[in-house]
């Protein structure tokens, strides 16, 4: 059995059924990380004696019967903006190069209980804020598919590292396209759920309002799967008893069902591995015209239309229609992004954790030498386009003027959702571009996040599937957006499609890309 | 470029921005910003008014608890990463210039 080809809750069962042991599969992952991590760099940090060590622990736990759930002793590889109690947590910047956490993040939390093994820490761009893994302090990630390209991001290292059996899935968070676009670029399955799904807490925060933590894996029954544990609240708080718990809950009413993060929802239907189904007769799929216009590649359109067909060929009904405001997303998205960044970026100021300055003469010095050297290029233009859109005379002009916009494009996707079951687009307009390209033209980055990034403005979920390649070999994905709450939706739309894509004779000869 | 920054507003939003730039790193924030307020300008072609600005997607609310003690002392914890410090305190540069 090559360990390797096996998909997370394959490995899972495989364990469990004693055809393999976690310290199998975790070598196995060590293995090919000797191998090709010299030339991807996906991690920032691996902690191999650890890995094993908790590796060994579970087997006895799952040979012992404590743990039966589908990810027991499967290898995972976290993005280094989740905290990790013990383990260095970089966000990929200057600044918190010496962090090592005192708490463990509620999703990683979540799926240490479930028996996951971590792996180690995905690079990414400084502070989440970039489109390429490029923007990291410690350098980029290349595209396993293609190392001469980008891995997209910023989850690009966790992307990677599924693509190149560097672990079986990873945590990714997306703000604004950042665990579905390096998905997609990468061939793989990633899925930004419903706002509120996934506890927050012990996530390094860029945009609040705007972030969430999902899954990055090898196939969509894997992404239901990990989304199903790593959305799971109870009584799993960091650091507390159940009786700590319990009393915090008590005092904050039923307003906060975690009190860690008040805008997690602790949603009650969570059992995505129910949806899938390999049935799309009668659901209705909408393809926004709007999303085809200027700057969309030809083989990348032509892909995600054709995956357009094999549903309709299969039942579902499916028409094209116009979404509108497409093109308003991204003005107001960087506006948003950015004030909320910045507000969120005033706590790295070199006193209670991270990165200080030598030699300060007084304290003001200190937070502004500290912070210019601490921050990249793009964090510090960031922080500044969001502390100018929020100072007063400007706050609204540009600040309220995009909230206003946000309220716009969420109502067209109300709209739509009267109208279909899902939203069926491409994630990006392009392939993964080459290495050292996006750098030298911001904008032209911004651009390419136009299809990711009004999901994050309405809060939607929204899930990247591998559908096909270009000319040159590089992924194309497609992208399914569900209203609010309707993951199930989408996860049962993508499962039929991977399950249609695979079974069919195909012009894409092979589509193991997903692999 | 409809929006020229001038080095008031950069200086301004250096001391909000709490950074220290170089003369380079100026000029390209300059630009940049520049380029960037050019396109978030494309808004305006929009009329929002009347339109609620909306911060969150879900009624979200203040939520607020009594002021019950929870957790231990973790003190120790919370130093563990300070670059400075002492007697179980932060420890800071002069607050008090001159």
């Amino acid at each position: 059995m090559d360990i390797l080809s096996l998909s997370a809750v394959e490995l899972g069962t495989a364990i469990r059924e004693g055809r393999t042991t976690a310290v199998e599969a975790m070598q196995a992952v060590l293995g090919r990380i000797e191998e090709s991590e010299d030339a991807l760099r996906c991690y920032i940090t691996i902690d191999r004696e650890k890995a094993l060590e908790q590796a060994g622990q579970v087997q006895k736990r799952i040979e012992a019967g404590e743990l039966t759930g589908p990810l027991a002793g499967v290898p995972v590889a976290i993005k280094d903006n989740l905290c990790t109690e013990g383990m260095l947590t970089t966000c990929a910047s200057r600044m918190l190069g010496n962090f090592v956490p005192t708490y463990t993040a509620e999703a990683v939390r979540n799926l240490e209980e479930a028996g996951a093994v971590i792996v180690g820490k995905t690079n990414m761009d400084e502070f989440a804020f970039g489109s390429t893994t490029e923007t990291s302090a410690y350098g980029p990630t290349r595209n396993p598919r293609n190392p001469e390209h980008v891995p997209g991001g910023s989850s690009g290292g966790s992307a990677a590292a599924v693509a190149a059996g560097e672990c079986f899935f990873a945590l990714g968070s997306d703000t604004g396209g950042s665990i579905r676009q390096p998905a997609c670029h990468c061939g793989v399955v990633g899925m930004k759920p419903t706002y509120g799904t996934v506890s927050r807490f012990g996530l390094v925060a860029y945009g609040s309002s705007l972030d969430q933590v999902g899954p990055l894996c090898r196939t969509v029954e894997d992404c239901a799967v990990i989304l199903e544990a790593i959305a799971a609240g109870g009584d799993s708080l960091s650091g507390s008893s159940r009786e700590e718990t319990q009393k915090v809950q008590a005092a904050c009413g039923s307003a906060a069902r975690n009190p860690r993060d008040s805008t997690y929802l602790g949603r009650e239907d969570i059992d995505f591995a129910s949806s899938l189904k390999k049935d799309v007769q009668g659901m209705r799929i909408g393809i926004p015209r709007d999303y085809f216009g200027e700057g969309i590649d030809r083989e990348v359109a032509e892909a995600v239309r054709g995956a357009g067909a094999l549903l309709r060929e299969n039942g579902a009904l499916v028409e094209e229609f116009d979404l509108n405001l497409v093109e308003y997303a991204i003005p107001a998205y960087y506006t948003i992004a950015a004030a909320e960044a910045s507000s969120n970026l005033e706590r790295f100021d070199g006193i209670k954790y991270g990165y200080r300055a030598k030699d300060p003469q007084e304290l003001h010095q200190m937070y502004k030498k500290t912070r210019s050297e601490g921050f990249g290029t793009e964090v510090k233009r960031r922080i500044m386009l969001g502390s100018f859109v929020l100072s007063s005379g400007y706050y609204d002009a540009y600040y309220l003027k995009a909230l206003r916009v946000k309220a716009m494009i969420k109502k067209a996707f109300d709209r739509a959702f009267a109208q279909y079951d899902c939203i069926l687009g491409p994630v990006a307009p392009t392939t993964a571009p080459r290495l050292g390209e996006s750098l030298s033209n911001p904008m032209k980055m911004y651009l390419g996040d136009i299809y990711t990034i009004s999901v994050n403005l309405a809060g939607l979920p929204a899930i990247s599937v591998p559908c096909g390649t270009d000319g040159k070999g590089l992924p194309i994905g497609l992208q399914l957006i569900g209203d609010c709450f309707q993951e199930k939706k989408i996860l049962q739309a993508a499962y039929a499609y991977e399950q249609l894509r695979k079974a069919g004779p195909e012009q894409n000869a092979g589509t193991k890309e997903g692999r | 470029m409809a929006n020229i920054i001038s080095d008031e507003i950069i200086e301004y939003v250096g001391i909000l921005a709490k950074l220290e730039l170089s003369g380079e790193e100026r000029e390209q924030a300059k630009a940049d910003m520049g380029r960037m307020l050019d396109y978030i300008d494309k808004l305006n072609e929009l009329d929002t008014d009347g339109v609620e600005p909306m911060s969150h997607v879900f009624p979200v609310q203040n939520v607020f608890r009594e002021d019950v003690v929870t957790g231990g002392d973790e003190s120790e914890k919370m130093l563990q990463n300070a670059p400075a410090r002492k007697d179980g305190m932060f420890a800071v540069p002069n607050v008090m210039s001159h």
